[in-house]
C-alpha cells in the first residue's frame, strides 16, 4: 500500500448523518465483477434513472468533481461491510474522510486503502464544517497526518486525534499481510496448542461424510 | 472482580495469537465463510499475489447474495450474477475451499447454513466479508463481519488484525407477550441505543428474555447488532444452545462432544465480570415492532405513528422530514391501515424454520390480498426440506404467496429481486435505507407475524386483529 502522509486538495461538504455505504456504492446497479466505480459513487443520488446528471447534487457541482476530502456528519460509512464504498471514494480521488463518527468496519476499509478516517466532533467539527462550506470548493484544505492538524481557509489549524497503529500503518504504507505474517510461527503454535485442548476448533467435520 | 471475565473476553484471550509491532491485536478465526459477492476479488487479489489459502478446511464458500431463488434456477437465471457465481465456484475449487453451490442440498444463506450444520460452536471465533456475521453470535460466538481486504487477509494468515472492542452488556427483562419475538426485540433495543449506539462495543445480550429464546430467537436478536453499529453481538451458550447443537452434521461427537460441552460451560461471563457499559430494557408492554423511517432505529409499536416533528429532536428534524418524505408518509400517520403492495419473508434475520412456521400459521386458510405480491425465501436448503416436510409450501402457495429457492434475495437485492419505485414492501429484513430494495422502494421492517398478516390484509394490520387475539 503507499504511504499517506498528508491530503491536500478540495473538501466537499455532505453534511448528513448516517450515510450509508449502500448509498457509496449501490451494488444494485453495477455491472459486472468490476464495475466503473468512480461512476458508481453515490449514483442513485448523482444520477436520474436514464443516467443524465442531477445537475444541483453536490458531487456533480464543478468545483466538487474532483475531491480529495469528504466532510460528513455522525455514523458515517454504516451498515453493508463493503469494501466498494472506499474504492467508489477513491476512485474519484477521496483519500480522507471526516465524520463526527465513522462505522467500525468502513473504517477498517478505509485504512486498508489508504484512506485516512478522522473522527472529529464538537466545536472543533462544527467549525471545520462551517469553514468547508464557506469554502465551497474555491481553496484547498490540507490534512497533516504527521502532525495531526487540518488546515484551510477561514480560521486556525485543527488537530486530531487518530490510533497509533493506524497511524503507522498509513504513513508507513504497511503491507498488512506481510506484518501479520512475521507472526506465522506464533499461528502454527496457537493452531498446534489448540488442536491438543479443544480439537473442534480446529477439526470442521461433516461427521456423514 | 478480580479475574471476572465476560464471555467475550474468554473467547477474545482463547484466540489471541499475538500483537503485531502496530498494536493491533492478532485473532485466530476458526470458521471463515465466504459469499459470492465478496469472496471473487478477494481470491484474485490472492492469486494475484501469489499466495494460497492458509486453511482450506476451515473456510467455506456460500452462493447466497447474487442467485436467483426462482424455482430450476441455473447460473444464468439471473444474468448479472453469474459471474459472481461462477468466480466463486471458481476460486473456492482452485483453493480446495468447500463450495455450497446452486444444486447443493445444504446450500442457503450463509449465517443460516453455518448455525444449522453446526460448522460454527459456542466460543468459536467466525468471519465472513458480510456485516451480518454477527448472527452467530446467538451460539454464544465471537463473529466478525469483514471488508474484502480483510477477507484476503484472513484467507492467507487465518488471523484477523483487530483493536480490542469496549463490552456493553444489554440486559432484556420480563416476558414477551403472543406475537411479540425477536425481531421486536432488536428492533426496540436500536431506537433505545441509536444506530450508532453499538460502534467499537461487542454486544452481550443477557436476562431472562434472551434464556427464554430459542436458538432461531436468538440468531435473529444477534443479527441486528451491526444495525447499532456494533461487529459483533453474542449470547451465552446454555443448555438451550447444547441441546440444539447435539448432533449437527459438522457438530463434535463422541468423547470430542464431551470435552467440547464441558469447555463450553465454562464460556458464559463470571460474577462481577467488568462492561465498559449496561443497559436494561423491559420489554414487558412490547408490541410487534413496525419501522416507519430509512433507519432500523426509526420504529414503533404496530398501533404507533409517524413521528411529529416538533418531537423530534431539532438536530434530527431535517433527517426525520427526509425519512416520511422518502417514505410517502406525513408527521404523525398512523401505520395501521396503510396499503401494502409487497410482501417479502425470508433473509439472514427471518427465514428460519420458526420463522415460516408462525408466517403459515397466519397465511393457513387464508388468501393473500389481490394485487399484492408476497413471497416467501427460505434461508437454506435445508429449512426449505424441511419446511416442505411440514407442508409449509403448499400452506403458503395455496394462500397465493410465491415459494422460492434459497438465498439473499430481497435483503441485499443485490440478485435482481426489487420492488418498483413507491412500493410499500413490509419485509423481515435488517435494513430499511433508501433503495435498499429498489429505487423509491418503501420499506418496512417487521418480523414474519406482521409480515404475514399484511400480505393477507393487504395493509398494515395488528397481527392480533387479524387472528382475533386483540
Amino acid at each position: 500500500m503507499q504511504s499517506l502522509t498528508h491530503v491536500t486538495g478540495v473538501a466537499v461538504p455532505m453534511i448528513e448523518d448516517d450515510l450509508n455505504t449502500d448509498q457509496m456504492a449501490p451494488l444494485q446497479l453495477a455491472k459486472g465483477l468490476k464495475p466503473d466505480y468512480a461512476d458508481l459513487l453515490f449514483k442513485r443520488r448523482r444520477q436520474n434513472p436514464d443516467g443524465s446528471l442531477i445537475a444541483d447534487y453536490v458531487l456533480n457541482q464543478p468545483q466538487f468533481t474532483a475531491p480529495s476530502i469528504l466532510v460528513a456528519g455522525s455514523n458515517f460509512g454504516c451498515g453493508s461491510s463493503r469494501e466498494s464504498a472506499v474504492w467508489c471514494l477513491y476512485a474519484v480521488g477521496i483519500r480522507c474522510v471526516i465524520a463526527r463518527s465513522i462505522a467500525d468496519i468502513f473504517r477498517e476499509n478505509c485504512l486498508q486503502n489508504g484512506v485516512l478516517p478522522i473522527e472529529l466532533d464538537g466545536a472543533a467539527m462544527d467549525g471545520l464544517q462551517q469553514r468547508v462550506l464557506a469554502a465551497n470548493g474555491a481553496a484547498h484544505f490540507n490534512v497533516d497526518l504527521e502532525a495531526q492538524t487540518i488546515d484551510g481557509p477561514g480560521g486556525e489549524a485543527i488537530g486530531f486525534d487518530v490510533r497509533a497503529s493506524d497511524k503507522l500503518r498509513l504513513i508507513e504504507g504497511l503491507d498488512e499481510i506481510g506484518l501479520t505474517m512475521k507472526h506465522a510461527s506464533e499461528i502454527r503454535a496457537w493452531e498446534a496448542q489448540t488442536l491438543a485442548d479443544t480439537p473442534w476448533l480446529q477439526q470442521a467435520r461433516d461427521k456423514r461424510a | 472482580m478480580q479475574g471476572a471475565k465476560t464471555l467475550f473476553d474468554k473467547i477474545w484471550s482463547q484466540h489471541l495469537v499475538g500483537r503485531r509491532v502496530d498494536g493491533r491485536e492478532l485473532i485466530y478465526i476458526d470458521r471463515h465463510v465466504l459469499h459470492d459477492l465478496h469472496a471473487p476479488h478477494a481470491f484474485e487479489k490472492l492469486a494475484n499475489a501469489g499466495r494460497a489459502v492458509s486453511r482450506p478446511d476451515l473456510t467455506f464458500s456460500m452462493q447466497d447474495h447474487s442467485v436467483s431463488v426462482l424455482p430450476g434456477r441455473t447460473d444464468d437465471t439471473y444474468a448479472e450474477g453469474a459471474a459472481f457465481v461462477r468466480a466463486m465456484r471458481e476460486g473456492s475449487k482452485r483453493n480446495n475451499v468447500r463450495v455450497f453451490d446452486l444444486g447443493d442440498p445444504e446450500q442457503g444463506i450463509s449465517h443460516v447454513v453455518a448455525p444449522e450444520l453446526g460448522m460454527v460452536l459456542p466460543g468459536a471465533t467466525h468471519a465472513v466479508p458480510d456485516s451480518h456475521a454477527c448472527t452467530v453470535g446467538g451460539l454464544g460466538a465471537l463473529a466478525f463481519g469483514c471488508g474484502t481486504t480483510e477477507l484476503e487477509h484472513i484467507l492467507a494468515t487465518q488471523v484477523i488484525a483487530l483493536s480490542r472492542p469496549k463490552r456493553l452488556r444489554v440486559n432484556l427483562e420480563g416476558k414477551l407477550k403472543p406475537y411479540v419475538a425477536a425481531k421486536d426485540v432488536a428492533l426496540h433495543i436500536i431506537a433505545h441505543l441509536g444506530v450508532s449506539g453499538g460502534a467499537g462495543y461487542a454486544i452481550e445480550y443477557a436476562g431472562p428474555v434472551v434464556r427464554a429464546m430459542s436458538i432461531e430467537s436468538r440468531l435473529t436478536l444477534c443479527n441486528l447488532t451491526i444495525e447499532m453499529g456494533s461487529r459483533s453481538g453474542l449470547v451465552a451458550p446454555d443448555d438451550t444452545t447444547f441441546q440444539w447443537l447435539a448432533g449437527r452434521p459438522w457438530a463434535p461427537e463422541g468423547a470430542q462432544w464431551d470435552a467440547a460441552l464441558a469447555h463450553w460451560r465454562t464460556l458464559p461471563s463470571d460474577e462481577g465480570a467488568f462492561y465498559d457499559r449496561e443497559v436494561t430494557i423491559d420489554c414487558t408492554q412490547l408490541d410487534p415492532q413496525i419501522t416507519w423511517g430509512t433507519e432500523p432505529s426509526q420504529v414503533t409499536g404496530v398501533g404507533g405513528r409517524a413521528p411529529e416533528l416538533d418531537d423530534v429532536e431539532p438536530t434530527r428534524r431535517a433527517a426525520t422530514q427526509k425519512a416520511l418524505a422518502y417514505m410517502g408518509l406525513s408527521p404523525g400517520a398512523a401505520l395501521e391501515g396503510l396499503a401494502v403492495d409487497r410482501v417479502f419473508i425470508g433473509s439472514c434475520t427471518n427465514s428460519r424454520l420458526p420463522d415460516l412456521e408462525i408466517a403459515a400459521a397466519i397465511a393457513k386458510g387464508r388468501k393473500v390480498a389481490p394485487g399484492l405480491v408476497a413471497m416467501v425465501v427460505p434461508g437454506s436448503s435445508t429449512v426449505k426440506r424441511q419446511a416442505e416436510a411440514r407442508g409449509l409450501d403448499k400452506i403458503f402457495t395455496d394462500a397465493g404467496f410465491m415459494w422460492g429457492e434459497s438465498g439473499c434475495s430481497m435483503c441485499a437485492s443485490t440478485n435482481g429481486d426489487t420492488a418498483a419505485p413507491q412500493e410499500r414492501v413490509l419485509s423481515t429484513t435488517n435494513r430499511n435505507f433508501e433503495n435498499r430494495q429498489g429505487r423509491g422502494v418503501r420499506t418496512h421492517l417487521v418480523g414474519p407475524a406482521l409480515a404475514a398478516a399484511a400480505a393477507i390484509a393487504g395493509k398494515i394490520v395488528d397481527v392480533r386483529k387479524l387472528t382475533g387475539e386483540a
